[in-house]
């Protein structure tokens, strides 16, 4: 098989997630075992089977200051997901060294040139803001209360900026990334569900192979934090059944035998890949090698991939697939990060696939999981996965593990964070829908 | 760019003026429009009330194996599994299958779903509070989980046509969706091209399906003032590169093609009916708003596109002609599109431009937003197989600045052996692809 393949390094990583911007508050956050799950701060929640959400206070992260100042009218149409994807390309940015035309250099001297620069962002189905779009819907009612289509068709829907529209659309969070940075090569919105990310890592990963581009802006964000993004969470079977008397802390257990399903969140991450001989080339450093990609869809038996198939096969040939092309086998992988997000059929299928790639293994092999502290952030998760997968090898420490258990046969039970040096580590998303996606991170140490 | 040629195997669409290839084919070279009065919803007093609308008479449980297991299927999927449909009996792999699943990959432009738009606004106002002006949570959630519909909402993930198509063909390898405003399905099939090239997959089903035309869809792009507003006959709204042109009409639908790997499409004996040689991406990094002004973005993935097809913009063929014969322009019909993009044609090809007939589909079939890149790749192939260029309908006042042939108003005969299609979409994302006609 042709593999034109140029060598791919992450220089720079941007996690955004309930603990903070950036990897130094979610790694601490993590190191400690501390949850990010916690009363809805936005709206009250106890209408839904889980009053609780993975939500990013207001105080730890504001898009205002991290936008080049003559871009801070534009903060005014970005909707949650827009903003998370800004912070986090504004912190990948930094992390990598890279001086973009977001820095406004005064002599007008970027890094690497905006036509090798790429961007691939994965989003979700962004809500629009549900009390300014009712603000302006209630313009519109009849007598009985009852909405007028007439009446908006005429006027009401002037009570809408003109520019509505566009805070909603999924590739609005790659426009105001690449107008931010100058990103000018090949960019892309992948929109699958939870496996958006690393499907954008990937697609990342492959565009700089083949040398469309020398670097990419690469991640994903969303919030599921909004009325509707919950109400689709409890109908995809996914959130958790919770009494607003329960401790949120222990809400989310991955893998565990009293799992109760998961919490919806917010955040993502975009990090920063380069050509390893373009980074070399410049002096940037290599936090971890992207060494291998694979994707693949699952049969769904109900179609849509509400209820997934507990064989967990199309899980497990991403996971395959990814190895193939890093050149590695099951056993020379250190540890894992999986979605786990708590929901009892996707941890089965996801642990089915974990014994089907690795064996007697299994049970051995160090889960490194996330949900209790992020949620489910949907297109974002990936990408907080890889962030920390990336620190991970950097440091030699896999993170604490609260909330899960040994029942399906994983080690998943709480550990404390410990060094563990691992070398190379499979990050892995499975999405509604059955789309999956996998990678491997190799330690350039 | 290196690696196996790539071939197109079958095609299929679903628009508003039809839904079978040659029927629409035939529709597109007789100038017809499928602009209507819209009826999705009550547009009556909206600024644009009307629309390509895909029409009643298609019904995609005539399309597959078990409609059964497609029960939930919302528009786009309905419209996609009625496209691919057809694609995949053309191909032939719906008589014999792909021997390996895993091996058949999915690579689509698709849009979000349509909004369940009376059960979310009357759960909107109940839950609405005037005096503070926030919506209640559990006055919301209490409305909304009794009267909205688990798969209806579950559908409207943009994902979901891929779950219904791999479902429907057993497709078990790469999946994606892609939603790059109009510029997503041609930005699919660029890069299904890529996952073949590089040897990932054998087959690729790629293509687009979507539908904006619902109230919220109208309201947004009426707000942006992107779409027309022309009062009269629908059929003369779309105008792209006339001079009296003010925005564009929506259409609806799907266009899906089966690509293969030339070695895997000869092996099990197919019929190539075209053959992918290039594709260009890019991005304008510019504005949420406008297209960068001298249309850098554009010119930028035409030129990549050309580069992978090794075709040199300023040199004429053998046979004299210029180096493409044909391209399937965006044409939307604003202002800023047909003017930007025949500014990007003319830094592509130089003097060359204005002996390239260049039209839109968009003038007869609406713009299918998503989708709008698939149906347009397909004209490009279809130009190519009976040699004959679709026209740019309603052209009757041309722009003085815009000075390239648009085939106006009238089908016209040529010889074409490689066209080239683009789309833009709002965002920045530009994409072109090179279609050549498939010679062993």
């Amino acid at each position: 098989m042709p593999r034109q393949n140029r060598r791919v390094v992450i220089t720079g990583i941007g996690p955004i997630a309930p603990a903070g911007l950036g990897i130094d508050a979610l790694w601490a956050a993590l190191l400690e075992g501390r949850s990010g799950v916690a009363p809805c701060a936005s709206f009250d929640a106890a209408g839904f089977s889980c009053p609780f959400v993975a939500q990013l206070p207001a105080d730890r992260f504001d898009v205002r200051q991290v936008v080049p100042k003559s871009y801070r009218k534009a903060t005014k149409v970005m909707s949650r997901d827009i903003e998370l994807a800004v912070g986090a390309a504004h912190e990948a940015v930094r992390t990598a060294g890279l001086v973009t035309k977001a820095h406004e250099p005064a002599d007008g001297t970027v890094t690497i040139a905006p036509d090798r620069m790429g961007c691939h962002i994965g989003a979700g189905l962004i809500a629009a803001e549900e009390n300014e779009l009712t603000a302006a819907l209630a313009t519109s009612r009849k007598a009985d209360g009852s909405f007028d289509i007439a009446a908006w068709g005429a006027t009401g829907m002037q009570n809408l900026t003109p520019l509505w529209m566009l805070k909603y659309l999924p590739n609005m969070l790659a426009c105001h990334v690449t107008i931010c940075h100058d990103c000018q090569g090949p960019s892309n919105t992948i929109t699958c569900g939870e496996a958006s990310a690393l499907l954008s890592i990937g697609e990342s990963m492959r565009v700089i192979g083949r040398g469309a581009a020398d670097a990419c802006l690469s991640g994903g964000a969303e919030s599921k934090v909004n009325l509707m993004a919950v109400l689709r969470q409890q109908f995809a079977g996914r959130l958790a059944k919770a009494g607003v008397g329960d401790d949120p802390s222990k809400v989310v257990r991955p893998f565990a035998g009293d799992a109760i399903g998961g919490v919806p969140g917010e955040g993502g991450g975009i990090l920063v890949l380069e050509a390893a001989e373009s980074a070399q080339a410049r002096g940037g450093a290599a936090l971890a090698e992207l060494a291998g990609f694979g994707a693949s869809q699952s049969f769904c038996p109900d179609t849509v991939g509400a209820d997934p198939c507990r064989d967990g096969e199309g899980i497990s040939d991403a996971m395959l697939a990814a190895l193939d092309d890093a050149g590695l086998k099951a056993g020379e992988i250190d540890a894992v990060v999986p979605f786990g997000c708590g929901a009892v059929a996707l941890d089965a299928a996801e642990a089915a696939a974990i014994r089907r790639v690795f064996g007697d293994r299994a049970a051995k092999l160090p889960l490194v999981t996330l949900a209790p502290a992020i949620g489910s952030c949907g297109a974002g998760f990936g990408a907080v996965a890889a962030s920390v997968a990336v620190q991970c090898l950097r440091t030699g420490m896999l993170p604490a593990r609260v909330n899960g258990d040994a029942s399906l046969g994983l080690d998943a039970a709480p550990v404390a964070a410990r060094k563990a040096d691992p070398k190379a580590i499979l990050v892995y998303t499975p999405s509604l829908g059955g789309q999956n996606a996998a990678i491997v991170v190799r330690s350039v140490a | 760019m290196s690696g196996p040629r790539v071939v197109v195997t079958g095609m299929g669409w679903v628009t508003g003026l039809g839904h079978s290839v040659d029927s629409v084919w035939k529709r597109l070279l007789n100038a017809e429009s499928g602009m209507e009065p819209t009826t999705r919803f009550d547009a009556r007093t909206f600024p644009t009330s009307f629309a390509a609308e895909v029409k009643k008479d298609f019904d995609f449980r005539g399309f597959v194996k078990d409609p059964a297991i497609h029960a939930s299927a919302g528009l786009n999927s309905q419209f996609a599994l009625g496209a691919a449909s057809q694609a995949w009996k053309q191909s032939g792999l719906a008589a014999t299958p792909p021997k390996d699943p895993r091996r058949v990959g999915l690579y689509l432009g698709a849009g979000e779903g349509v909004l369940d738009f009376d059960n979310y606004v009357a759960t909107m106002l109940h839950a609405w509070d005037g005096a503070t002006g926030k919506v209640d949570g559990v006055k919301w959630a209490a409305r909304g989980l009794a009267c909205m519909d688990r798969l209806k909402e579950i559908e409207q993930e943009p994902n979901m046509p891929l779950a219904h198509l791999a479902r429907e063909f057993n497709c078990r390898g790469p999946a994606y969706n892609c939603l790059t405003a109009c510029a997503a399905s041609t930005q699919a099939i660029g890069e299904a091209f890529s996952i073949l090239r590089r040897g990932d997959a054998d087959v690729m089903i790629s293509g687009g399906t979507h539908t904006m035309i619902h109230p919220l869809g109208v309201t947004g792009f009426n707000r942006l003032t992107a779409l027309s507003e022309r009062k009269g006959d629908p059929t003369e709204a779309s105008r792209p590169f006339s001079v009296d042109r003010g925005g564009f009409v929506m259409g609806e639908g799907s266009g899906m093609v089966v690509l293969e790997t030339l070695e895997h499409a000869m092996a099990r004996g197919a019929t190539p009916l075209a053959e992918v040689t290039g594709y260009g991406s890019s991005c304008d990094a510019y504005r949420i708003t406008d297209i960068q002004p001298q249309g850098r973005g554009a010119a930028v993935a035409m030129l990549e596109a050309l580069r992978q097809a090794g075709i040199d913009p300023h040199a004429r063929d053998a046979q004299g002609r210029p180096p493409i014969q044909y391209i399937s322009a965006h044409g939307t019909g604003t202002k800023e599109n047909d003017s930007i993009e025949t500014k990007a044609v003319k830094a592509v090809f130089g003097d060359l431009a204005k002996s390239i007939p260049m039209s839109s589909i968009k003038s007869m079939m609406g713009h299918l937003i998503a989708a709008a890149g698939a149906v347009e790749f397909m004209t490009c192939v279809l130009a190519i197989r009976d040699g004959m260029l679709p026209p740019t309908r309603n052209l009757k006042n041309p722009d003085p600045e815009l000075d390239l042939d648009y085939v106006p108003n009238q089908a016209r005969a040529a010889k074409v052996d490689v066209c080239i299609s683009n789309n833009f979409g709002f965002g920045g994302q530009n994409d072109s692809l090179v279609i050549a006609r498939f010679r062993a």
